[in-house]
């Protein structure tokens, strides 16, 4: 990290004692002061863990119905969270339910960042018609708002989880391109990369040694402030019944399937959502952390 | 002014043609046959050519493109495979409906939202201040169409206060201003402005933090202003900025609408999409995600002209 090393020309001479700290030193030290982030983190680390471990978990089998026990309320013995419209135990179906919304709402975003990031700092770094070329294909995803380009995609190749994250791929990587080439553009113009060149490093020793470091944290932050809106987004792809296909649990399929429950059993219907919810606020709340402990200013 | 208008006219022509081939191009991705659902099962290979033909699909990409293209010009957007009625009709029908559920929500939502963004960036760091942050924050991470079916649980289903369905008694799709349809508007127009209250408290708690500390403010008090002659200036400063974050999200609303549409069966854009995805009625598909996209295009550029003329600043760069 360029930014990360301690100004040794000008700063105070470090104590032998202790060591300069870094930049990530100070990053998490600021992490863990903050509670609410260090809590949603916590909560984040959780659903993920559970998702990952549900088989190990001594839970019901999600995909194993019963045709006496549909649409228990929660708190019901046996069915501490009740039981959906097919009888099938929710408590294991919402855990369950994690793996395929958490998966599909965070991996498009990775993605997204790589090629994104890629896009948007060869866009910044090289300029002219490269980088009209880029930004003003770019220019012309963001004449769709970002719901309406995942399901006309989704809409287009039909329901399935590959055809999800394709989607939503193509949604995320403009905004994290845009935001990729205004930070490298600004970086580009600093005296250091001309003084870098001035030594003679080739563009690739420029970007890799000068650039990258500087551009990716707020790259990096930017992107995390999208996972909560991507984990809506798959999930409202899977609502609509273009995402996953049943009898899968997932989050917002369950919400879809279970609407015509309402009227029976309102709020063991409304469980799913509240778990998008929940880990869509911890996402953003995280995000937020994320961003003051990083310094990163937008 | 004019030059400002024409030059930004221009620039949304390519735009507006990157979108047109988006839209060309989705109905290609999509798997199998476009002709599938007309096409009879025992259809003869000659058949199926003359189908073909018939639709002017056995031509190659840029032509078929180009006719499109021509015929959009002429206001013709092609027939819907699954009814058979012209596409532009259907859409226009359903974009009506659209507006006026996201128009409804706008003014539901930017109020509000300036009015606590406002709030919060007077009193900042304050509990004010962080009442309104949590409550943004809270807003923006809603799953809006879960917001719809717990608003229905509540108002519907548990207390009976409003309709749950449809835009009219009995599933009717004329809009009439009587309290009866309006009656079917509160709960998804309510649901539909949760996000926007959230994203405009953010930006305006944002703004008016950032203009309250700036020199002008104090040099305005300290040449005996009133506060309320002071507030009109940070208004005037804010205003530019604000409209602008406001403008795009009535364009989000009207393209972000499809979901809240789908929970509450209003007969909208996104009710057409969803009928168009599940039939496989690619010509509709395609229409309604152009208009939708011109729009929203529309609405940018309608913005940028609206906040170059009010803040004089902006033309010149």
């Amino acid at each position: 990290m360029a930014l990360a090393e301690p100004d040794m020309a000008n700063g105070p001479e470090p104590s032998p004692m202790e060591k300069p700290q870094g930049y990530w030193a100070g990053v998490g030290e600021r992490l863990l002061q903050d509670k609410l982030t260090m809590f949603c983190m916590a909560v984040v680390l959780l659903l993920i863990l559970s998702a990952i471990f549900a088989p190990w978990l001594g839970l019901a089998d999600p995909y194993k119905g019963s045709m006496i026990a549909r649409l228990k309320p929660i708190g019901t013995p046996g069915y501490i969270l009740g039981s959906d419209e097919q009888g099938r135990d929710m408590l294991s179906r919402l855990i369950y339910g994690g793996r395929l919304t958490l998966f599909i709402g965070l991996v498009p975003v990775v993605l997204a960042f790589f090629f994104g990031s890629f896009l948007g700092i060869l866009a910044g770094y090289v300029g002219g018609r490269t980088n009209t070329i880029i930004m003003r294909t770019i220019d012309v995803f963001f004449a769709f708002p970002s719901v309406l380009l995942a399901i006309a995609i989704s809409g287009a190749l039909g329901a399935g989880i590959v055809n999800s994250l394709v989607s939503l791929t193509i949604v995320f990587i403009p905004p994290i391109t845009r935001v990729a080439e205004a930070v490298t553009s600004g970086v580009r113009s600093l005296d250091y990369i001309d003084a870098a060149r001035a030594t003679g490093a080739s563009n690739w020793t420029v970007i890799r040694m000068h650039v990258i470091g500087n551009v990716l944290s707020p790259i990096f932050v930017y992107a995390t402030s999208l996972t909560s809106v991507c984990m809506i987004l798959a999930a409202g792809l899977s609502f609509l019944g273009i995402g996953v296909r049943p009898p899968e649990p997932e989050w917002g399929l369950m919400l879809n399937t279970l609407r015509s429950a309402i009227y029976i059993n309102p709020w063991l219907s409304a469980l799913p959502g509240m778990m998008i919810f929940i880990t869509s606020l911890c996402l953003n709340l995280l995000s937020d952390g994320l961003r003051s402990a990083m310094n990163v200013r937008d | 002014m004019l030059s400002y208008l024409i030059r930004r006219i221009i620039l949304v022509l390519p735009v507006a043609f990157g979108v047109s081939i988006i839209c060309f191009l989705l109905v290609q991705i999509a798997p199998g046959d476009p002709l599938t659902a007309i096409m009879p099962v025992d259809a003869t290979a000659e058949e199926q050519a003359a189908m073909r033909a018939a639709y002017g699909l056995d031509k190659p990409l840029p032509v078929q493109y180009g006719i499109w293209i021509a015929n959009l010009a002429q206001g013709d957007m092609g027939k819907s495979i699954a009814t058979g009625r012209p596409v532009a009709a259907e859409v226009f029908g359903a974009v009506k409906n659209s507006l006026l559920l996201a128009v409804s929500a706008a003014v539901i939502a930017f109020p509000i939202g300036v009015f606590l963004g406002f709030l919060a960036g007077y009193f900042r760091d304050t509990w004010v201040d962080r009442a309104v942050t949590a409550a943004s924050i809270t807003g923006v991470s809603l799953p809006n169409y879960w917001l719809g079916i717990v608003l229905v649980i509540i108002f519907s289903v548990n207390l009976g206060w409003l309709p749950s369905m449809g835009a009219g008694p009995g599933g009717s799709q004329d809009w009439k201003w009587n309290w009866v349809h309006m009656r079917h508007l509160v709960l998804p127009a309510v649901t539909l402005s949760v996000v926007p209250i959230g994203i405009v408290a953010r930006t305006v708690r944002a703004l008016a933090g950032d203009i309250l500390t700036q020199d002008f403010v104090q040099a305005l008090y300290a040449k005996g202003m009133t506060r309320l002659d002071v507030l009109y200036h940070v208004a005037r400063n804010a205003a530019a900025t604000a409209l602008s974050v406001m403008g795009l999200q009535l364009g989000y609303l009207l393209g972000g609408s499809i979901l809240i549409e789908t929970v509450f069966n209003w007969p909208g854009s996104g009710f057409l999409l969803s009928n168009a995805i599940f039939q496989r009625d690619l010509p509709l598909l395609q229409g309604t995600i152009l208009v939708l996209a011109l729009l929203f295009v529309a609405m940018n550029l309608i913005v940028d002209v609206v906040q170059a003329a009010i803040d004089p600043r902006i033309q010149r760069t």
